[in-house]
């Protein structure tokens, strides 16, 4: 069985399977917006492969980080902007 | 496909464009000549930060005329502009950099430019990522920041001047312009603003391509808050000959981060210098620690048109009789483009103008 | 272990193939690649796919999360493999959080997105199309119907080729069977996607439904910007190389999607012909030129079946952003000259995916060729630009 982790994201707990990507986890937890575009759109991930940077995310107090090329570990800080 | 005009101006950077819409003005017809897009020579490539200078009285005089025009300017123009009125702090190092601090707040004082000194607590406080042993500085906070393709553009724009894109010019003359399709512009004056490219088409001007280095990161706003200069830079930027790096880093409206800042002579490929791409930024590293964690999204480099004397050349091209030049403005042409286009119309109309020409004048190094 | 380290860019199948024919010959390899785990596209998540086991036995020195920026110092041999990338094509909508790529929404399930419960409508064009729909049925999602953009027509003549390669035949009919009762439209194209309701136009009819994602890629654009970036010259939007996979630049090969889409078959021989012929294992390269030029006969007939229909460019209204990162509209793009021109002049392309979404789009809206890659060809954090290592050395 697939060991569980758990990831926060603007403080709320999300729980994710270890091996799934931040951005995975995220949409599977029913969150619409990672980001906010330069005119405030809402945005989510696009590619899942890491072109298009729409899943950029605050990871770690690092801004600007691609949820699709991050995966999730036990107590990972995400925040969206 | 031939036609003329009162003026005809080589090049549509910032220079080329600032001196059609002060001729256009001036109520002269204007026709300029592209080869590539307007603006996307060394106007794509610099910095963009408008700047008044104390390096030498000429320079001043220049640089405080162009910012005063600017600041007229950039009302008017379009959102895409990006005009950011964040000021320069110079920063200084220790206290051999803070005796320049204090003797250019003498300089801009004197000549009534608002200044402010900062000692070491106010410039943490001012720009809290810069880091904290840094002995002071001095905030001059009428400088700002454009980005230079879209007022080349506006400029030209709002003139009605008629712009020619996309076929480059094959030589100049007396009487105007010849293109590479074969086709003939000519014109009453002639103004050569080819930037690092005006002596290819006239080898006599004393003008040399400097090479420059710059990173851009991701949008992080407020990381920065002022247009941030080493004092360093004029000691080590000018050196004449030896390739030289500097702390210079600058906020946009974006809320990117522009890091500079690089000068290298005989450099004529347009590829990243890798060793002074790395210089440069491990020195940016120095003042702003976390500088190197922000996410670089490109680097690029871009050709400053340098003259021996790091003066421009505004003015008639000496033994030519219709040939004029508005080019070597070195690392300074966005500011002083404005400036630059009105002592060419000044000039061109027999108008007085608000500073004297003299030291900008090709004649002082140029023997026709 | 005198001799320099082969260093292969990009762990997909034409890369792994790669780097295992090259360890093979008894050379040190150094695989690179961004993403967390080797397996590129098609690979993604599978632990139990059989090169990657051998991959696993090869002794090549396997560095995943490592993006490489194209100032590195490249080493003396270098095989790119970076594969390809979705064309994502602008329609009013399309940049709403639930519309994701057609590719996209399939490696994010394989990314641990759970799709079971959702409802999905797959648009665009081409073979990945079937395989989403799959993919999210196995998954538990139900499909509410594929658009494809191409013609039956297309599609027969090119089920008509696919007869001599039955091995992509049994994968395909094993796609429609898991499929059976999804409703596959052909000349069907998504026009516009409003909060969950999605607009389609088949032939002339106009038609909508409710979705709670809409997964839309229209094909593949390969990844050249390092192979540009390293002066190896394109050719129609792919790298050209020799039947050695060899580029126009001495010591760097480059196998798979970029040097034309013609997916996983035709990567792994390229990668396998690369790796053995910068091994210095020419023969052994030579003998595997017949399945490398079925692949590519392959790979021409699935271009033509998908080429896009020039009605598509008719989907973006005014208001509609063409460039996501800098949100610039169709309106402020479709009048100017050029690339170089839209970049400066509105800042289109200039955001952090530095194009990567935006120009395929521009070059099929308005016909722009003028791209020209600045490094780095990934965003990186600027102390990686300052000490950018080389190919073959640590990663910093
Ligand atoms: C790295 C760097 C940083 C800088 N930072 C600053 C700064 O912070 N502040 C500042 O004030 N200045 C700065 N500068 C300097 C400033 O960018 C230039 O001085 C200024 O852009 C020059 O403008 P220009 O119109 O003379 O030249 P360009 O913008 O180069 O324009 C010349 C035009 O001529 C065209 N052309 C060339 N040959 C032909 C031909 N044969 N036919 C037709 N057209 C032709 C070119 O395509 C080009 O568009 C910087 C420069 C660099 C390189
Ligand atoms: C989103 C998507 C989904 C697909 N799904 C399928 C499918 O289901 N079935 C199918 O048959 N085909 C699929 N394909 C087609 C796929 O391209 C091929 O099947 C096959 O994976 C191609 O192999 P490759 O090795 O050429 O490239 P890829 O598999 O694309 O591998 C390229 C690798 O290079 C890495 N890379 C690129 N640039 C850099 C860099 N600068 N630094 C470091 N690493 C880099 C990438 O992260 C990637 O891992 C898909 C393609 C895409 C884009
Ligand atoms: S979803 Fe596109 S970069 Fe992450």
């Amino acid at each position: 069985m697939a060991e569980r982790v758990t990831i926060f994201v603007d403080g709320r707990p999300i729980a994710a399977e270890r091996g799934a990507t931040v951005a995975a986890a995220m949409l599977s937890a029913g969150i619409r917006a990672f980001r906010h575009s330069v005119s405030g759109e809402p945005r989510a991930p696009l590619c899942g492969m890491g072109i298009c940077f729409e899943c950029r995310v605050t990871i770690g107090g690092e801004p600007h980080r691609r949820g699709c090329q991050t995966l999730c570990q036990d107590g990972l800080e995400v925040s969206t902007t | 496909m031939n036609h003329s005009a009162d003026v005809v101006i080589a090049g549509g950077g910032i220079v080329g464009a600032a001196c059609a819409y002060e001729c256009a003005r001036a109520g002269l017809s204007v026709t300029v000549i592209e080869g590539a897009i307007i603006g996307g020579g060394a106007s794509a490539a610099g910095m963009g930060h408008i700047v008044v200078m104390d390096d030498s009285e000429a320079q001043f005089n220049l640089t405080l005329l162009s910012q005063q025009l600017w600041s007229e300017r950039v009302a008017e123009m379009t959102d895409g502009v990006e005009h950011l009125p964040c000021g320069t702090l110079w920063v200084a190092a220790d206290e051999e950099e803070m005796a320049e601090v204090r003797r250019k707040r003498a300089f801009y004082s004197q000549r009534g430019v608002p200044v402010e000194m900062l000692d070491s607590r106010q410039l943490a406080e001012a720009e809290p990522h810069l880091r904290p042993d840094l002995a002071g500085g001095l905030l001059v906070p009428g400088d700002s920041v454009v980005y230079p393709p879209v007022a080349a553009r506006w400029l030209l724009d709002r003139c009605g001047a008629r712009v020619l894109t996309g076929v480059p010019i094959a030589t100049l003359d007396d009487n105007g312009a010849t293109l590479e399709d074969g086709s003939r512009v000519s014109g009453g004056v002639i103004v050569n603003a080819l930037g690092a490219k005006a002596a290819r088409l006239m080898p006599s001007i004393p003008v040399t391509p400097r090479k420059g280095h710059l990173v851009i990161t991701d949008r992080y706003p407020g990381f920065l808050r002022h247009q941030l200069v080493e004092l360093g830079y004029l000691k080590s930027a000018h050196s004449a000959g030896a390739d030289s790096i500097a702390f210079n880093v600058q906020p946009r409206r974006t809320g990117q981060v522009l890091i500079g800042s690089s000068r290298q002579f005989g450099a004529d490929h347009k590829g990243i210098d890798q060793p002074i791409l790395s210089r440069m930024l491990r020195r940016a590293a120095e003042y702003m620690p976390r500088i190197g964690s922000l996410i670089a999204i490109r680097a690029w480099t871009g050709f400053r048109a340098a003259t021996p004397d790091h003066l421009p050349l505004i003015g008639p091209m000496p033994g030519a009789s219709r040939l004029w030049l508005a080019t070597g403005h070195e690392g300074l042409g966005v500011t002083t483009a404005l400036a630059t286009g009105r002592l060419i119309a000044d000039q061109i109309t027999g108008r007085s103008s608000p500073i004297d020409a003299a030291p900008y004048l090709p004649a002082r190094c140029i023997h026709g | 272990m005198s001799a320099p380290a082969i260093v292969v860019v990009g762990a997909g199948p034409a890369g792994v193939a790669a780097a295992c024919r090259a360890a093979g010959c008894g050379r040190r390899v150094v695989l690179l690649d961004d993403n967390p785990a080797p397996g590129g596209q098609i690979w993604r998540g599978d632990r139990q796919q059989r090169w990657l086991a051998r991959l696993a036995d090869s002794g090549v020195e396997v560095r995943c999360g490592t993006t490489v920026s194209g100032l590195e110092l490249p080493g003396a041999t270098t095989i790119l493999a970076t594969g390809a990338r979705e064309l994502f094509l602008p329609f009013p909508g399309w940049t709403s959080p639930g519309v994701t790529g057609a590719g996209g929404l399939q490696a994010l399930i394989k990314s641990g997105f759970s799709i079971a419960g959702k409802r999905v409508v797959v648009a665009g064009s081409g073979l990945l199309l079937p395989a989403v729909a799959s993919l999210v049925r196995k998954s538990g999602g139900s499909v509410v119907l594929i658009a494809e953009q191409t013609s039956a027509m297309n599609m027969a003549a090119f089920a008509a080729a696919l007869l001599s390669r039955p091995e992509k035949l049994a994968q395909s009919a094993e796609a429609a069977l898991s499929l059976l009762g999804v409703p596959y439209f052909t000349r069907c194209v998504v026009e516009s996607f409003d909060g969950g309701r999605v607009r389609l136009r088949r032939g002339n009819a106009i038609f909508e439904c409710d979705t709670d994602y809409l997964a839309s890629g229209f094909g593949l654009v390969p990844n050249t910007e390092l192979a540009a970036l390293l002066g190896c010259r394109l050719l129609a939007g792919a790298v050209e190389v020799d039947e050695f996979q060899q580029t126009t630049v001495a010591g760097v090969y480059a196998a798979g999607e970029l040097t034309g889409i013609g997916g996983v078959e035709k990567s792994l021989v390229e990668g396998e012909i690369a790796g053995l012929a910068a091994a210095g294992a020419v023969d052994e390269a030579r003998a595997l030129f017949g399945r490398s030029r079925r692949a590519r006969r392959f790979s021409a007939a699935l271009n033509r079946a998908f080429a896009l229909d020039g009605g598509l460019r008719a989907l973006p209204r005014d208001e509609t952003l063409v460039c996501r990162c800098e949100d610039v509209s169709h309106s402020r793009l479709k009048g100017l000259a050029s690339w170089r021109q839209a970049k400066l002049h509105t800042r289109c392309g200039m955001g952090p995916c530095q194009g990567r979404v935006c120009a395929a789009a521009a070059q099929f809206l308005y016909g722009w060729n003028d791209q020209s890659p600045r490094p780095p060809v990934f965003p990186v954090p600027a102390g990686l630009l300052a000490d950018p290592g080389s190919f073959e050395g640590e990663p910093t």
